[in-house]
Formats: structure tokens, C-alpha cells, sequence
């Protein structure tokens, strides 16, 4: 096995930066690739960009689930735009999703499964097993199963947290501090993620460079962010990159506080669901998913621009 | 370094990981009390009368054995359709330069995580009438299908991106052609990716609600992610008994499935092969 | 940088180019309309189907168990007789009320699915506006539709639950008031009567302020409040308020906005909320409804205002999600009083509001007179005493009420005396968002707003949701 001469592009920058370097050494040819990614993208097409650029479409009309805007929707333009951009509850979803996004994603998610990852580098087995597993649970339980729980957990009378706090009734913690609560449940649901993907990018740098930090003298802080952290920039870059378009969107929240009380935590998922279900207003719904699209692009494009100013200044 | 500084990373390290065994350990142990009370509340407590009687409500719920089976069915039929058409497409991407190839694996990305069930309902419900697919699980799988791909062509792309190209180089010397060349020699290798990606859709599938409800009708097809909200009672108030019992024997066969491709594969998310 | 916006520029075409193709496919939104009439009426077999959101061993499950274990076998049956081959089959749902309007709004879109579909009366509006469901007698003839001999057992305002300008749109299934209960021990410990009948807002609130200076542990007062119980909020707290202030939330052609009546109801909230006599924080939590039933079942809520669910299917002494064991001495009711005596709505001294599902019939159904046939069978005397299996509860049919609330005084006192009383919700296409706002202005005296600021607030909501200030009442 020879990965000294690996020169193929590093994981992570080959999307990050542009297409590799090399050839298409297996012979593939153009007319046989586009065979291979054929069936995927057929099915992608059909099922979820034809009915995503419907979903859009929808955005410039009054279209309701019922009503009698339902027998004979008319095409409004953007008045639906216009709606959503001078109605206050948008903006504020949007401010909750951000901060939601912050709090339990790029910080949350990013620095405990960093620090778990780190922790655990030199953890025995059984520690590390253990660990693992309990992490991934969280991950892995089905969304209603993992929204009962945290909802048993933080009950006002008898949940777990107010147990442990010694208060009972204590703080309703859902209803006082919605955010709070749908951030540390996110970083609980999420970390999973992060942590193995920390795990696998530490197991890449070469213990030489560790070691020769630490001959040096370096406290752990500065191996960090002299020696690791350079590393695994390009990890960190796609977690976060991911993680953020996923928490952006993540509905399973909804199932705890119902974007309540009173909207304080409407993420943009939840504001979406109120819309469109409980609202039936299938019009505005289809005009938020788009600005909401457009909002990611944009977190995207950030992401990018950060992404290939780092790419000349790593080894 | 320092006999010191050894010592505060030691302990640091060990309050991480104390801390983080308790604070993921802990919303899980209603899910070990609850089904084995008879009357359970929100509370985590030992039983006050322990008793398995719940496990036999859900025994004669009539629809609770299908639905797990259901979701079996649904989980793995779609892992199935994603991890082989993103198996081909991946591996397309990866090695062949496809011009707007990035352009549009992003594109896609970016629809997929924002364009969710709730807002397409209607346009998704609509097209799978026109395709008579209304109440049939091969609809569904399709539609989860097509949105769990994206990321998945991406994360595996990602993954196949780091594999050295020099077996392959190797066997296209010798004449093989690129079908056989990912089936014997790409996918032994990139099996941990494929493995994580297999998982992924799993979850994702197993937790699905409001797909599957909107596009079944009959209640023998419907997965136990939809059968667990019905657990109320006459009244309307959730029914803690049947809703904890249910939620454990649900989330045991996705934790089985893990614990396996893991003690298999490994769950790594990057590497190939490891100096 | 040139590869980079390149790139986006093929990201924007494909996107383009994608929505042009779906826009010109996505014509189909608006209903096709289904023009046949009297299908199949002749045929010897046919198969239909029911769709209820009841779920066995879940929600609703005894409708459930009542259409699987009686309907569809007796129909069968009496099918057979007649010398016809029916198949019925049942689709149940235990999803939320929401989600499953969703579902069969799509069903019913695109003329699929059951033939007999179970909603709520607040539906029909809005479904016939949208073209899902058509009058009984556009289905099958004026005499066919009108001419069973039901209607005339189920009263002309229960009728109206399920119909929509004048037309019959589907039968109801059972009706309910709503009544203020009372614990009875706990008003004796406070020095109140047992035989307590507030007959105005002033008794109410005093009886809640005695409550709060003798029993301090105790909640006086429940008055549903905010957006977390949805519509229990409008119907067992807001709307009883309203009409006991003179008013109907819709009347004349125009809805309630910012009015005398409206701030009058919403100054009974602050009163409460304001004045200590209730709890503000379980008005918000996502379980509150549940909470309050039990706070109230373990003595820790003196006063509720509730339909006669809450006696039948809370309070229950067997089957009860909040038993009280003691519920028959323990749990007094009495008739909501207007603001005070010839206040309320028709000059009454007390009122009340009532809601209800029913069924409806799918204009797109293979065989429509059979599916009548089917839903007049449902609503049969035998049928209804049979849904009821052996519980107590007030029915769509008068002679099922006779016969079977005897044995309860509480529902014959609600048959008897709140019935005449009470008002339905207008069933329009936008009563339920008009609902939603009313829930927030709720919430925002709730949590301190004054009723004149809330109601203001409401009035520039409603304006919106009804399309345009005549369409609503000020002063």
C-alpha cells in the first residue's frame, strides 16, 4: 500500500476547490460516466428537483390547500414575496434560525464533537466504545422517540432536569426558555456527526508533526492551533458546511415547543409547517422554501469563499 | 511538557468525557423506565409496579408488528436504490470531470436539505397520483430516495475522491472493464463510506413521517414512524404507556443495524486506505 | 474566479430551465370538474370505503372499532337481503387534526381515495368553497338527498354544523355544549354553595376571589387562553365569553373585530390573568390542555369551563384520562352566564356553544346513491345507539338522546337546557384563521397586554384574514 505518493487531492478540498488534478485514468469516457450517474440523477430529477421547482412555482401564486383559492388559484407574482419580506414573524424566524443554527451547529455540534473526538484519541477501548455508542444513539433514534424523551426530561413536574435541580415543579424549561432548549437538544441530536468525522480527520495528521510540537515545548493550545487545526481545516470546513444546511432546516424541534410559545422559537421549519399545514397557505409556504434557499445559498457561498482563501496558506 | 500540564490535560480530558457520558446518557433513561411501568408519567423512576403488560397492548395493537415491518421494508428498500445509484454516480463524478459537475452537486444539496416534505407536499403528492403510485411503498421509497441522494452522492463522492487511482490504473492495463472494476476493486474499498452512507439513509428513512403518511392509505403499509403518533387515547392525550413501550421496541432494530455495520465496516466518514 | 461564476451561471440556467418545465406541467393545480351524476346507481356489487381519523387501539378507537365490528358487517348484511354484494372496507388515520385535513384534502383534490370521509363541521366551508365536496343532492337527487327520514330527528342547528349556504353537505355525528364545572369539596372548604349557578361575570369572578383568599394552593379559575390549545381556546374560553356579551363572531355579514363585545370578553382574561385568579404559565405549555384536566381531577383547579367531554372522558370515574373517583359528588356544573342577565346573544341570561364532526360524501365516489345509502345507515337509530357502545353521550338524533341520556343527569341537563342555548362557529372558509387570531389576542392578555391594545391588534389581524375592514364590525 503505498499513501506516501498519494497525490490524488486531499478529502474534503476535491469539492472545496474544483475538479482534480489527474485524468480520467479508468477509462470511463464521458458517455459511460453520464451512464453511471444516469439512474441517480434520474431520480433525483423526477422526484425531488421536479417537485422542488414546483414547490417554487407555487411561491407566485395565492394556492391553498383549501378554500376557494384551491379550485382556481391565480398567479400573484410576488406578492407573496413582498409578504414574507415585510411581515415581521418571517424575519424573526429567520433570526431564530440563525441563532439556532449558530448556538447548536457551528459551535455546539462542531465543539463537542471536536472535543469529544480529542478526548477520546487516547481513551481506552471501552471508554471510547461506550462513548461512541451513547453519542450515536442520540443520532440515531427516530425523531419522535428522541422528542419524547427531551420532552419527558424537561417537564415542569417531574422531568429529570428539574429532578436533578431539586425543584419540582420547577422551571417549565420549554416554555421559558425555548431556545435555550431546542439548542442543547440539537447539539445532543447532532454531535454524532462531528465526532466521528473529527475522529477520522485527527487519526490523519501525522503523529511526527504531534510529536514534534510537543519536543518543542508547545501547551496543548498551541499544538492545537499550530499543529492539528491546520490539519483539518478542510474537515472542518465540509462538517460545517453540512451540519449548517441541515440544522437550518431541521424540523424535529417543531416536535418539542411546536415553534411556541407564542413563535419564540419558530424556526424556519416550523414557520414553514404553521404555513402550510395549519395555515394552508401553500402560496406564501412555496415563497418562504425559496427565500429560505436563497439564504442558504448564500451560507453556502460564504463557506466556499472561506474555503479557497485557506487553500494556499496549508502545507 | 510538565508533570503539571500532563495532569490538568488528564483531568480535562476526563471531565470531557465524564461530562459528555452524562449528558448523553441521560434523556435515554426514560426510555428504560417508562415501558416497564404500568403507569407511567414524564418522570424517570423505577416502576412502581413493573410489569411487561404494555408489551402486550402492543402486541394487540393490530397494526404495531406490520408497522415495524413496514419500516423494515421501506428502510431497507430505499437504502438499496440510494446506496447503489450513489455508488455509480460517486464514482462517475469522482473520476471523470463532468464540466458544472460541482455546480451542480451543490445546487442539488442546497434542494434537497431546503425543499423538505412539508412545502412540496402537494407538487409530491400530486406527481406520485400521476404515476398511480398513491398507497404503495415503491412511491415512497422513490420520493425518499430522490431526496436522500444528493447528500449522499456527496458524501461518498468525498469519500471516493481519497482512494489512490493506481489499482485502477492497474486493472484498466489489464483489460477490465469499469463496471467490474468498481464492483471488485472500488466497492471492497470504499465499503466503511458505503457503509456510513447505508446507515444515513436508514435513519433517515426510519424516522420519515409525513412522507409515508401522506402517500399510504392502507394502514397495513403504514411504517411505525407514523403509527407511533396515533398512540393517544380516547381523549386525545398522549398515551404515555403504549407511546414509551412502542418507542423502544421502534428504536431497537435501527440500534441493531448500527451495532452491525459498525462492528463490520467501521463508521468512518473519510479515509480509504489508512497509512 | 472565472470557473466560479461560471459554475453559478450553470447552477442559475439548469434552475431556470427546470421551472419553466414544471411551471408548464404544474397548470393541474386548480380542480378538474367532475361532472357525472347518478353512476352506477343499479349495480349488484360494489365495493366503498369509510376513512375516519380513528385509529384501533388509538385515537378515537372506538369509532373505529364501531365502523369495523358493526357498520360494515350490518351493511353487508342488509346488502345482502336486498340482494346486492356490498364490499366495505375501513382506511383509518390517529394523526393530528391538522395532518389529517392535509391528507384528505389531497384525496378529495384529486378525486381519489374513500367514498365517505369523517371532518370536522369547521370544514365544510372551506372544503366546498375549494370543490372538494358537493352538496348530498347534487349527488343523488333533491329526493333522495332530502328525503330520509332522519333529518328529522337531528335539530335544524346541528343540522347547520354540517352545512354550508343553505345545503346539506354531510349528516352530523353527535353534538356537545359547554357548561362551567366546579369542584363542589373545594367550594365547601371556601364557604361557596354546592348548588352553585353563577348568573353573571361578577359571580364568576368573585367566587374566584374567595377561591384565592381562603384556598392559597388553589388555582380559583381555568379559562382556556392562547395559541397552545388551538381551537379549545376559542371554543371553550373566548367564544362562550362573546356570545355571553351579546355577540356571535359572525353575524349580519360581517365578523367581530375591535368591539364593544370583543373587549368586553377579552377584560374578562385580564381580569383573571391579571388578577391572580388563574394560571398564565399552563395557558403556554404545548401539554396545558392535559395539565389543567389533571390539576382540576386532583383538586388543584377550582373552576373550568368545558364541553361535556370533560364529564364523560376526563373526569370519568372508570375510563377517565383524569379519574375522579368521586366525579358524581365531587364535580358540580353549571350554565355559563351571560355578562349579566338578557346580555347574551337572543336576550338569553345564559349561553353556550357546541361543535361536532360528521360525514361527508366524495363527489368523485364510483358509486355515490350506494355510499348515501351507506352514510343514512351510519346515522340510523340503531347505528347511533350503537356508536355510542354503551357509553353515555349526547347524539345527533333526538330519539337516541331520550332513550339513552336518562341515566346521566349531567347530559340530559345538557340536552335539555344548554342544547336550546347554544350557538354553532360559522362555517366559513376562513373561521379558523379568524380562530388563530382570536387564540393570540387571548394569549396577549394573558401575558399582560391590555384588551384594548389586544384588540386592536386582532382587528388589523381579522382585517386581513377576511379581505377588507367592511367585512368587520367595530365600536
Amino acid at each position: 500500500m503505498p499513501p506516501a505518493e498519494v497525490t490524488a487531492a486531499e478529502p474534503a478540498a476535491a469539492v472545496l476547490t474544483g475538479p482534480s488534478p489527474t485524468a480520467d485514468v479508468v477509462g470511463l469516457g464521458r458517455w459511460r460516466a453520464l451512464g453511471f450517474v444516469a439512474p441517480a440523477l434520474a431520480l433525483i430529477g423526477v422526484f425531488l428537483v421536479f417537485p422542488a421547482l414546483w414547490t417554487l412555482y407555487i411561491g407566485a401564486t395565492n394556492y391553498r390547500l383549501t378554500g376557494v383559492a384551491a379550485r382556481s388559484p391565480e398567479i400573484i407574482g410576488l406578492d407573496n414575496y413582498r409578504r414574507a419580506l415585510t411581515d415581521p414573524t418571517f424575519y424573526r424566524s429567520m433570526r431564530l434560525t440563525l441563532v439556532f443554527v449558530l448556538g447548536s451547529a457551528v459551535l455546539g455540534q462542531n465543539v463537542l464533537g471536536f472535543a469529544l473526538a480529542y478526548a477520546l484519541r487516547s481513551a481506552r477501548r471501552a471508554v471510547r466504545r461506550t462513548m461512541e455508542a451513547l453519542v450515536l444513539l442520540g443520532w440515531i433514534l427516530p425523531s419522535s422517540v428522541v422528542a419524547f424523551l427531551w420532552i419527558a426530561m424537561l417537564d415542569r413536574d417531574e422531568g429529570t432536569v428539574n429532578v436533578l435541580l431539586r425543584q419540582t415543579p420547577g422551571v417549565a424549561w420549554l416554555i421559558a426558555y425555548p431556545m435555550t432548549c431546542i439548542i442543547v437538544f440539537n447539539i445532543w441530536r447532532g454531535t454524532a456527526f462531528s465526532m466521528m468525522l473529527y475522529s477520522a480527520a485527527l487519526s490523519s495528521v501525522p503523529p511526527s508533526h504531534l510529536e514534534t510540537a510537543r519536543l518543542a515545548g508547545s501547551s496543548t493550545a498551541q499544538m492545537l492551533r499550530d499543529v492539528v487545526l491546520p490539519h483539518i481545516r478542510r474537515y472542518a470546513l465540509t462538517n460545517t458546511l453540512l451540519i449548517t444546511l441541515w440544522t437550518f432546516n431541521d424540523f424535529t424541534p417543531f416536535l418539542l415547543t411546536a415553534g411556541g410559545p407564542n413563535g419564540r422559537s419558530e424556526i424556519v421549519a416550523a414557520y414553514i409547517y404553521n404555513t402550510a399545514i395549519i395555515g394552508g397557505d401553500m402560496g406564501y409556504s412555496g415563497a418562504i422554501s425559496l427565500l429560505v434557499l436563497l439564504i442558504n445559498l448564500l451560507l453556502a457561498l460564504v463557506y466556499l469563499r472561506v474555503a479557497r482563501a485557506g487553500k494556499g496558506r496549508t502545507a | 511538557m510538565s508533570v503539571a500540564r500532563a495532569v490538568v490535560n488528564r483531568v480535562l480530558t476526563y471531565v470531557v468525557i465524564g461530562v459528555g457520558t452524562a449528558f448523553f446518557a441521560l434523556p435515554l433513561l426514560w426510555l428504560l423506565s417508562a415501558p416497564f411501568d404500568a403507569t407511567p408519567t414524564y418522570g424517570v423512576r423505577p416502576p412502581s409496579r413493573v410489569t411487561l403488560a404494555n408489551f402486550g397492548e402492543i402486541g394487540r395493537n393490530p397494526y404495531a408488528v406490520s408497522s415495524l415491518v413496514n419500516s423494515v421494508l421501506l428502510a431497507l428498500g430505499t437504502m438499496i436504490v440510494v446506496v447503489v445509484a450513489a455508488a455509480l454516480a460517486a464514482y462517475a463524478l469522482s473520476r471523470v470531470h463532468v464540466p458544472g459537475r460541482d455546480a451542480l452537486l451543490y445546487a442539488l444539496l442546497l434542494l434537497s436539505s431546503v425543499i423538505t416534505g412539508t412545502a412540496a407536499m402537494v407538487p409530491i403528492f400530486l406527481l406520485i397520483f400521476q404515476l398511480n403510485l398513491i398507497d404503495s411503498r415503491a412511491g415512497v421509497v422513490l420520493v425518499l430516495s430522490g431526496g436522500l441522494l444528493p447528500a449522499a452522492i456527496f458524501l461518498l463522492k468525498d469519500f471516493i475522491d481519497t482512494i489512490p487511482r493506481s489499482y485502477e490504473e492497474s486493472a484498466r492495463v489489464f483489460g477490465a472493464s469499469p463496471l467490474r472494476i468498481l464492483r471488485d476493486i472500488v466497492v471492497p474499498v470504499a465499503r466503511p463510506g458505503m457503509a456510513t452512507i447505508a446507515v444515513w439513509t436508514i435513519v433517515q428513512v426510519w424516522g420519515s413521517f409525513l412522507t409515508p403518511f401522506i402517500l399510504l392509505r392502507d394502514p397495513g403499509k403504514q411504517p411505525a414512524a407514523v403509527l407511533v403518533r396515533t398512540f393517544y387515547t380516547e381523549g386525545g392525550s398522549p398515551n404515555l404507556a403504549l407511546i414509551s413501550t412502542f418507542s423502544l421496541l421502534y428504536s431497537i432494530p435501527v440500534v441493531l443495524m448500527y451495532l452491525f455495520a459498525w462492528s463490520r465496516y467501521g463508521f468512518r466518514f473519510h479515509g480509504g486506505i489508512k497509512s | 474566479m472565472q470557473r466560479r461564476i461560471v459554475g453559478y451561471r450553470r447552477v442559475l440556467a439548469t434552475l431556470t430551465g427546470l421551472v419553466v418545465v414544471a411551471a408548464t406541467t404544474a397548470g393541474c393545480l386548480g380542480k378538474k370538474e367532475n361532472t357525472e351524476t347518478a353512476k352506477n346507481a343499479d349495480v349488484k356489487e360494489f365495493t366503498l370505503t369509510i376513512a375516519a381519523n380513528a385509529i384501533a387501539g388509538g385515537k378515537n378507537a372506538t369509532n373505529a372499532d364501531w365502523i369495523t365490528n358493526w357498520i360494515i358487517p350490518k351493511f353487508i348484511e342488509a346488502q345482502k337481503a336486498k340482494g346486492r354484494t356490498a364490499h366495505v372496507n375501513f382506511q383509518p388515520s390517529g394523526a393530528g387534526d391538522e395532518d389529517y385535513k392535509s391528507k384528505i384534502s389531497l384525496d378529495l383534490k384529486t378525486g381519489s381515495g374513500a367514498d365517505i370521509y369523517s371532518m370536522d363541521g369547521i370544514w365544510v366551508g372551506e372544503f366546498a368553497d375549494a370543490g372538494y365536496i358537493k352538496p348530498i343532492e347534487s349527488m343523488v337527487g333533491k329526493d333522495k338527498a332530502n328525503g330520509w327520514d332522519g333529518w328529522a330527528q337531528i335539530p335544524q342547528t346541528v343540522q347547520n354544523n354540517m352545512s354550508y349556504n343553505g345545503k346539506r353537505y354531510g349528516v352530523p355525528l353527535g353534538t356537545d355544549g359547554r357548561v362551567i364545572y366546579f369542584n363542589k369539596k373545594l367550594f365547601a372548604q371556601a364557604g361557596l354553595p354546592a348548588d352553585w349557578q353563577p348568573k353573571s361575570w361578577d359571580d364568576i369572578l368573585t367566587a374566584g376571589q374567595t377561591l384565592k383568599a381562603k384556598l392559597p394552593g388553589v388555582t380559583p379559575i381555568q379559562l382556556n387562553a392562547g395559541t397552545a390549545m388551538g381551537e379549545a381556546t376559542t371554543t371553550q374560553g373566548f367564544l362562550p365569553l362573546l356570545v355571553g356579551a351579546g355577540q356571535q363572531i359572525w353575524s349580519d355579514g360581517k365578523w367581530q373585530g375591535n368591539t364593544q363585545a370583543v373587549r368586553d370578553a377579552l377584560g374578562v382574561y385580564q381580569k383573571v390573568y391579571g388578577g391572580g385568579l388563574g394560571d398564565p404559565v399552563l395557558q403556554q405549555d404545548a401539554k396545558g390542555r392535559d395539565k389543567s384536566f389533571q390539576a382540576f381531577a386532583s383538586g388543584k383547579i377550582a373552576i373550568l369551563l368545558e364541553g361535556d367531554y370533560f364529564w364523560r372522558s376526563v373526569v370519568d370515574p372508570t375510563k377517565g384520562i383524569a379519574k375522579m373517583a368521586d366525579r358524581d359528588q365531587a364535580v358540580g356544573y353549571a350554565m355559563i352566564p351571560a355578562k349579566m342577565p338578557g346580555a347574551g346573544i337572543r336576550k338569553q341570561d345564559f349561553v353556550s356553544m357546541s361543535g361536532g364532526s360528521g360525514h361527508v360524501l366524495n363527489p368523485a365516489s364510483k358509486y355515490p346513491e350506494q355510499a348515501w345509502e351507506l352514510l343514512q345507515f351510519m346515522n340510523s337509530k340503531d347505528a347511533t345507539i350503537a356508536a355510542l357502545a354503551g357509553a353515555v353521550r349526547i347524539t345527533q338524533r333526538k330519539d337516541v338522546n331520550d332513550e339513552v341520556l336518562k341515566s346521566d343527569p349531567m347530559l340530559s341537563f345538557v340536552a335539555q337546557k344548554v342544547l336550546p342555548l347554544t350557538a354553532f362557529r360559522p362555517g366559513f372558509a376562513v373561521y379558523p384563521r379568524v380562530s388563530q387570531a382570536l387564540q393570540q389576542a387571548t394569549l396577549d392578555v394573558a401575558t399582560g397586554k391590555t384588551p384594548a391594545d389586544a384588540a386592536a391588534a386582532y382587528q388589523r389581524t381579522l382585517e386581513t384574514i377576511v379581505g377588507g375592514a367592511d367585512k368587520v364590525a367595530t365600536g
